[in-house]
């Protein structure tokens, strides 16, 4: 990134580390509360004794470790599938002239719009046809043929010059084999940039795991942790926040080494 | 050929945004006009009872008014923290990349995560917010139990979390105006302050309408916080028209009325859609 602007004077940047200090501080603070005894919760002592009975606690409290298990099976599955799928669907709708070609993009785009946690009654009512309530199918089901992903693909395929294509069909390939050889390997920073944004969103998805799944063996971290956090639980601030990074530690430590990668990816995904 | 192909290529993906995104969203608004069937007695047709139903219900333009406070709330002050936050770390900020990553890092947590952490911040006495007001001889407050406080609490959470994911938009835009703006202004004496007012500012309109319409349409669908931070409590006070589709789905278990607020849900989406085309049709472009 460029260093386009001139240095900024010396009390806005002040107010600039002010206002990055005030944003870090919410976790700063579940850091300090996860690894000091609760007595210490909210009395800022630097000398402190530091603990790690909060973290044991914690995963001693909650399945945990079921929990990190269903959120890797689930955010696993969905991305495989969406990047078949959409993969698929982009190379159709970039490359070829099928009759109803602009009408399907256009509802495919729709989805865009209308996420599924936004038809929760719908879809639960449709996965309990199905017989797929409270399974990791289930809660991946709805989001596997993404309307981004689709459209991402498309605008990358529709990138990749003809020639290429040509001279593979001339060498023999199949239109899976051009797919294959050509398109996807030249897609691979899409691929890069999508795969982190749906890791991230499952990761973090909440509301439609929480319908569709009422059991420990299928409860992604999310839910775990709204169960496990809720004020009725009764468990204190120190085991809340240690459960809390547990949660998040994985994604967060991802994001610290790969930041530029998250910035730039989330900004796609924005701006769609 | 191609069109064999093409069909094709769509199909796995197609039979599963039919059967999730569109066959629900055309079910709901079927189930919209049929009463919830029990056990003893059936669902039957109703017309627009559901509507009329609806209309006279005072909780549902209580969450109504609640998302649209919470829209007015937290979308300027998080477009207007993002600006600046973008400014910041575009200029020569002392360690920006250490800033930058301050600003965003809300933006990967689950927000539940984050309700977790801030739910102490709220809670009455032992929470950090009357520890510190304490100190200043201030009085302990139920800020997630008094309605007049509640949505302003979950707005602060908000806006924490969300205005880093902004920052990005207008990190980019500022990153591909011109140099030489900056350099005339320069030369020419201008403020920083009239720099900003009479160019960056109007040069990142189009960003600023893009954020605002992504914003008003995804605060239709944050909803995750309540289920920690308050369900949607004291009498309403907090809660948004997702989570109200939730509680009668799934608590109350009138999945009919569920619908019926649903389609309200799509409605609402939709116009802000046909918005947002309109603006990007008539969206100016600098590049």
């Amino acid at each position: 990134m460029s260093a386009a602007g001139r240095r900024a004077p010396s009390l806005e940047t002040a107010a600039a580390w002010l206002l990055a200090l005030l944003w870090l501080a919410p976790l700063l603070y579940a850091f300090w509360a996860a690894f000091h005894p609760v007595e210490f919760a909210t009395r800022f002592d630097p000398l402190a004794p530091l603990t790690l009975s909060n973290f044991t606690k914690a995963w001693a409290y909650a399945p945990f470790a079921r929990h990190f298990v269903n959120t890797v099976m689930l955010v696993t599955m969905i991305l495989s599938a969406q990047l078949v799928l959409c993969t698929l669907a982009g190379y159709a709708f970039a490359r070829f002239d099928f009759a109803g070609r602009d009408i399907a993009f256009g509802l495919v785009l729709v989805q865009l719009l209308v996420m599924p946690e936004v038809l929760i009654v719908e879809n639960y009512r449709i996965m309990s046809r199905l017989g797929l309530v409270d399974t990791i199918l289930g809660i991946g089901l709805p989001y596997m043929a993404s309307a981004f992903g689709i459209f991402l693909l498309r605008q990358t395929f529709k990138t990749v010059p003809r020639e290429l294509e040509d001279a593979a069909r001339v060498e023999g390939c199949s239109f899976i084999g051009v797919l294959w050889r050509v398109y996807v390997p030249l897609a691979r920073p899409t691929y890069l940039a999508y795969g982190l944004v749906s890791v991230s969103y499952h990761w973090n998805n909440f509301l439609w795991p929480l319908v569709v799944t009422n059991t420990v063996q299928t409860r992604p971290l999310t839910v775990g942790l709204a169960i496990f956090g809720a004020p009725e639980s009764g468990v204190d601030w120190g085991v809340i926040s240690a459960g809390t990074l547990m949660a998040v530690a994985p994604l967060l430590l991802a994001f610290l080494l790969f930041q530029r990668q998250f910035m730039q990816s989330f900004m796609q995904a924005g701006i769609k | 050929m191609k069109h064999v192909y093409g069909w094709l290529l769509l199909t796995p993906a197609a039979i599963l945004l039919i059967g999730f995104t569109h066959y629900p969203a055309a079910a709901t608004l079927w189930d919209s006009l049929f009463s919830t069937g029990t056990v003893v007695r059936p669902s039957r047709f109703m017309g627009l009872a559901n509507y009329a139903a609806l209309a006279d219900d005072p909780i549902f333009w209580q969450v109504l008014g609640n998302n649209f406070w919470f829209a007015l709330g937290t979308i300027p002050t998080s477009i207007a923290l993002a600006m600046l936050m973008a400014l910041w770390v575009n200029d020569r900020l002392p360690a920006r990349a250490l800033a930058r990553m301050a600003y965003f890092t809300p933006t990967v947590l689950p927000m539940i995560a984050v309700a977790n952490i801030w739910l102490f911040f709220y809670t009455p006495q032992i929470g950090l917010l009357d520890q510190i007001g304490a100190k200043f001889g201030v009085a302990s407050h139920n800020w997630l139990g008094d309605p007049n406080t509640v949505l302003a609490c979950t707005m602060a959470m908000v806006i924490w979390k969300e205005s880093g994911f902004f920052m990005i938009f207008y990190l980019a835009a500022l990153q591909s105006l011109a140099p030489e703006l900056e350099e005339a202004a320069r030369i020419e004496g201008a403020s920083r302050w009239y720099f900003f007012r009479r160019v960056t500012f109007p040069l990142l309109m189009p960003t600023t309408l893009f954020v605002l319409v992504n914003a008003t349409i995804n605060s239709f669908k944050l909803v995750d916080h309540l289920f920690i931070l308050t369900k949607g409590g004291p009498d309403n006070a907090s809660s948004l028209l997702l989570y109200y589709i939730y509680q009668v789905a799934f608590s109350f278990f009138d999945t009919a009325y569920a619908s019926t607020l649903t389609v309200v849900l799509l409605a609402l989406l939709a116009s802000l859609a046909l918005l947002q085309f309109q603006l990007v049709e008539k969206r100016v472009h600098y590049r």
